[in-house]
């Protein structure tokens, strides 16, 4: 008896630990799941763009730019536009920084969640426009004497810049003394200055080659990463978009509207651009919205 | 540290520039010895041709009694006042225009009508209005330089890169910012050169004015003595006037540079 009680013994005592483990095991995945969920549908959205439409008047007619767009930037994405040339995708950004008043539907800043509530968007133009009468440093400096806010403090912020990103020993020089790359990276510093919290990029690598574009892409999004920005990315080139991009949206023809929306995920570790354009699962993404933007039917 | 060949490049291109200072005093010499030779062989009549050397003793002689250096002087004066004030209000009403494009649009015909217009047939009547004096031919010399002025500022302003505007609109730059951050510092260049051409003009001007009020200057100096046959006087005034313009026209460089250096 005694040696039959011992061995049920020794029989139920794993089954339980085995069943106790797979109840913690499904208990614990349904309570990070939960969490999870909960926590992707409440990520702050720093941005929310509803229904948003822009008309342009001229004295040859109206001409619809953007129909009906909405998306939504939470804090800490990357997102990357793309769209054919001409397709009014500058336009997009300049609504969402309130240079243009849309035509209709809404562009929400949450508040609540901004650093900068005075200077929350930064903006990128296409090309640099460091002026040559001012020297790097005096360029640096120009958001904030415009915007009245060249306090000790911010200006010790832009020498940390300038310290951070090898530009402390170019401050005194011309403009046209520097390289392409390093005239961006003082445009980019010129816009972080101001502490905004949202990135807005036009094309910002398109008036450089090949070559220093690539490396270029790496430092902004290193230097944008680091001080941990939000970015708004407005490109035609693909294989751009995807290697700096969380997501990518796919602008149609004018009128724009949001033809597809993709979410980029890659294995590469410590992503960088140039490392993104290695990853395996590139040149999948980089068909599927080639497609997209040509409007071949898909295969799959 | 040169190649013999970068070296002998130097030399020859140094060679070039004794050369053509040279030929260019050479010029001056040759001029000046054929025109005091003609004289005094009578090929021309020093009467009314006057020579080097009678340039020479009229500027010593005139100099001596002291009423030169007070001609001399009037003329500067007078040219340095119409060229500051032609300047500053061209450019003055050139950024009226700019800050308000609809009033540019409504007086753009009259503008152009007003540079077309030869500014010193308006000479009589400012005198008859403003009277023989000094205000006189200042005016006159504004005239002749503003219009000319606030066009080519206004210009330059209205060329400035749009995407440079907007790039002070993206930090929140008004009008304001737009104007002291891009549209001046982008025209430093332009403006100074149209100071170049506005010494000339206000030159032309002073010289237009004292012909016709006819009190004091090289201008009245020339007016005067072609009226009494003492084309010395007249030879002597253009010579001075000459180097007064030349001498102008330096100083305007000299400032062009210094802003250079500042501005970039």
């Amino acid at each position: 008896m005694s040696v039959k009680l011992n061995s049920c013994y020794s029989l139920k005592g794993p089954m339980i630990v085995l069943a106790l483990l797979f109840i913690h095991v499904l208990w614990s995945h349904l309570i990070y799941y939960t969490i999870l969920i909960y926590a992707v549908m409440n990520m702050p959205n720093l941005l929310n763009i509803q229904q948003l439409s822009y008309v342009y008047h001229t004295m040859q007619g109206e001409t619809l730019a953007i129909k009906d767009i909405s998306f939504t930037v939470s804090k800490g994405q990357f997102i990357s536009i793309v769209g054919p040339s001409g397709c009014g995708k500058s336009t997009l950004l300049s609504l969402i920084s309130g240079l243009l008043a849309p035509s209709a539907g809404q562009i929400v800043i949450d508040q609540s969640i901004l650093e900068n509530l005075k200077y929350a968007i930064g903006y990128m133009l296409q090309k640099d426009h460091l002026f040559e009468w001012r020297s790097v440093y005096e360029n640096v400096l120009l958001g904030l004497e415009i915007a009245h806010v060249k306090t000790p403090e911010n200006i010790a912020y832009v020498e940390e810049l300038l310290e951070k990103y090898e530009l402390k020993d170019f401050k005194k020089y011309r403009p046209s003394q520097l390289s392409g790359g390093m005239r961006q990276r003082v445009a980019l510093i010129r816009t972080l200055a101001l502490k905004p919290d949202l990135l807005l990029l036009d094309e910002p690598f398109s008036a450089l080659d090949y070559q220093t574009r690539l490396n270029v892409a790496d430092d902004m999004y290193n230097i944008i990463k680091k001080e941990g920005k939000t970015a708004l990315l407005v490109t035609h080139d693909i294989a751009e978009a995807i290697s700096m991009a969380d997501e990518v949206i796919v602008l149609s023809k004018r009128p724009a509207n949001i033809k597809a929306s993709f979410s980029i995920t890659l294995e590469t570790e410590d992503r960088t651009p140039l490392k993104s354009r290695a990853d395996h699962s590139f040149s999948s993404y980089f068909n599927q919205i080639w497609r997209e933007l040509n409007d071949v039917p898909s295969t799959t | 540290m040169t190649s013999q060949a970068q070296h002998d490049f130097m030399k020859h291109q140094h060679q070039q520039k004794i050369w053509i200072s040279i030929y260019q005093l050479l010029i001056l010499i040759s001029f000046l010895g054929i025109w005091e030779l003609a004289a005094n062989m009578k090929w021309i009549d020093p009467f009314i041709f006057s020579s080097p050397t009678r340039v020479v003793t009229t500027f010593v002689d005139m100099l001596l009694k002291g009423s030169l250096l007070n001609h001399i002087g009037i003329t500067l004066y007078e040219t340095l006042v119409s060229f500051t004030l032609g300047s500053f209000l061209g450019i003055l009403i050139a950024i009226i225009l700019w800050w308000c494009e609809k009033v540019a649009k409504t007086l753009e015909p009259y503008l152009i009508v007003l540079n077309s217009l030869p500014k010193t047939a308006l000479a009589p009547i400012i005198i008859v209005w403003l009277g023989n004096t000094t205000k006189s031919i200042i005016f006159t010399a504004i005239s002749v330089s503003i219009i000319v002025t606030i066009i080519n500022v206004y210009y330059g302003f209205s060329q400035v890169d749009v995407e440079k505007i907007k790039l002070i609109r993206t930090f929140g730059g008004q009008k304001g910012a737009i104007l002291s951050k891009v549209v001046i510092p982008a025209n430093y260049a332009n403006i100074i050169s149209t100071m170049k051409v506005n010494i000339g003009l206000s030159l032309i001007g002073v010289i237009i004015g004292e012909f016709l009020v006819a009190r004091a200057g090289l201008g009245y100096l020339i007016v005067y003595g072609s009226q009494i046959f003492k084309l010395d006087w007249v030879m002597m005034s253009l010579i001075i006037l000459g180097i007064l313009a030349t001498v102008l026209y330096e100083v305007i460089l000299l400032i062009e540079k210094k802003v250079q250096k500042i501005g970039g």
